[in-house]
């Protein structure tokens, strides 16, 4: 026996959303730890997509870039076979495009409603769906949602984002349910304030940084590279026993 | 940046009920990972605990073994004390101690309720303050309780004490992640799901009761103990980082289904009318 190992040496992920952010840290975390990534985002002006590619390339391993929105099945299905025309497998998939939103429930539009539903709910179905029938025929797979604090303590201002998070634990539980039998692990993880453009507003200004430090039990906000290491976790055989959970990675916001 | 790493190399432990099951081999995994460990059981006759002490101090780890109750403060007091003089520092403790109890709610008498909570949920008060209490003095550390999935649904729909004491350490765990964060310090539970130690062996000895036990488990199998040290070493590493508070269910997905798993009587019921 040996210190149980976070490397990815030899597998094959996809992530999604990885123009920056968590889905950035996690591409390029998995491609640090030997595995060929598949990135897509639905932004791919501006080479902040072709810039991560590169990243991967650049530590010797291979890339596929794709134009995704995840909302939409042509272009899931799209990024699925360029994978499998890249890789020929598709051991690791991460489920993080996702926008967020901040209309209250009485004013929220059904436009608004439906593009943050669509996106961070809808697009997780769609990419588990598609690349969880490949790992059905593989018998063998992991997948990792990216859902958020926000989906366990729904924050009043954001009812849509809670509601499609809350939907993504959910359906990790299930898809567990579904897939476990077939060798395939499936979770989630639920990020509290990680320093990302995301919330860029609420990290640049002093104030608000300082209030949203005091906020958990570290005194901290996270670099995105901590969510991507628990998702390296996840991916591994140390979490062999994990399924269906979704971990939260917040410092103790939600304690 | 490289992979990130579950070396405990240079690290020191404590763990308790460390002679069989879940404790014996975290222990064993966080020595093979590096650390030196203490270890403790209120059993030491039979060998068991001394047993796990040779192993850890053959993978060249330095080991203390003591006999604890960890219901009691003399002897918790004792643990500590110990482990500092042979250790030094105590980076990582792993409360999980317990016993469990199969009485029928109506009939629990005072002394077995008792016991069953001091053991579980007292035990992590006294480790968990006597420990804490050095880890805020060395501004570092990392607790780690156990917890159990029968804590979170009522799994064996009963009332004993074993899930409510369960329950309370999972409140514990997130009120001490809030104490002690401020001192570079976090706190954390697993709750396990079926496991194949010593305090199932009835359910899973049984040919049949296993085979359904396991028709009931996503993954279709229960966990080698290694399996929930493993989630151990991550939470005690820096790949946790930013998780504290949090109860980590290594259960295979048992609770992820829409009802709680029959009670065993049932499994063995059905498992009679199946021969």
């Amino acid at each position: 026996m040996s210190i149980p190992s976070l490397s990815m040496e030899g597998k094959t992920a996809i992530v999604t959303g990885a123009r920056r952010g968590i889905g950035e840290a996690t591409a390029l975390a998995f491609a640090e730890a030997g595995a060929d990534v598949a990135i897509c985002d639905w932004v791919a002006e501006g080479g902040e997509l072709a810039a991560v590619a590169d990243k991967i390339e650049k530590l010797g391993r291979r890339s596929v870039v794709v134009q995704v929105d995840v909302s939409r099945k042509a272009d899931v299905e799209s990024l699925v076979q360029r994978a499998m025309d890249a890789f020929g497998t598709i051991d690791v998939l991460v489920n993080n495009a996702g926008i967020a939103s901040a209309i209250p429930l009485l004013e929220i539009s059904e436009d608004d409603w439906d593009l943050v539903i669509d996106i961070d709910l809808k697009g997780c179905y769609l990419c588990c769906q598609a690349v969880g029938k490949i790992m059905v025929e593989q018998k063998k797979g992991n997948i990792i949602n990216i859902s958020s604090v926000f989906g366990i303590s729904g924050h009043p201002a954001c009812v849509a984002y809670d509601s499609a998070k809350a939907g993504v634990i959910s359906l990790t539980r299930a898809l567990a349910c579904n897939l476990g039998p077939y060798n395939v692990r499936v979770n989630a993880i639920a990020p509290g304030c990680i320093k990302t453009e995301m919330i860029q507003p609420l990290w640049s200004d002093p104030e608000l940084l300082a209030a949203l430090e005091r906020s958990n039990a570290l005194g901290r906000i996270a670099q995105p590279s901590e969510v991507a290491n628990v998702a390296l976790f996840l991916a591994s055989d140390a979490a062999s026993y994990v399924t269906g959970h979704t971990i939260v990675v917040d410092a103790g916001l939600l304690a | 940046m490289s992979i990130p790493s579950l070396s405990m190399e240079g690290k020191t432990a404590i763990v308790t009920g460390a002679r069989r099951g879940i404790g014996e081999a975290t222990a064993l995994a966080f020595a093979e990972a590096g650390a030196d460990v203490a270890i403790c059981d209120w059993v030491v006759e039979g060998g068991e605990l001394a047993a796990v002490a040779e192993r850890i101090e053959k993978l060249g780890r330095r080991s203390v073994a003591v006999q604890v109750d960890v219901s009691r403060k003399a002897d918790v007091d004792n643990l500590v004390q110990q482990a500092m003089d042979a250790l030094g520092t105590i980076d990582v403790l792993v409360n999980n101690a317990g016993i469990s109890s199969g009485t029928p709610f109506l009939e629990m008498n005072e002394d077995e309720w008792d016991s069953v909570i001091s053991v579980h949920l007292k035990g992590c008060y006294l480790c968990g303050q006597a420990v804490g209490k050095i880890m805020v003095e060395q501004k570092k550390g990392n607790i780690i309780n156990i917890a159990s999935v029968e804590g979170l649904r009522s799994v064996r729909r009963t009332a004993n004490p074993y899930p409510s004491a369960k329950a309370g350490i999972m409140l514990l765990t997130r009120g001490l992640a809030w104490e002690l964060g401020p001192y570079n310090i976090r706190v954390n539970a697993i709750a396990p799901g079926a496991i194949r130690t010593e305090m199932l062996r009835d359910a899973w000895s049984d040919p049949i009761a296993s085979k359904i036990l396991e028709g009931l488990i996503p993954l279709g199998r229960m966990a080698e103990p290694r399996e929930i040290a493993n989630v151990a070493l991550f939470l005690a590493s820096d790949v946790a980082s930013f998780v504290t508070g949090h109860t980590i269910v290594a259960d295979a997905g048992l609770l992820a289904g829409f009802q709680s798993p029959p009670h065993p009587d049932d499994v063995l019921r059905l498992a009679s009318q199946m021969q």
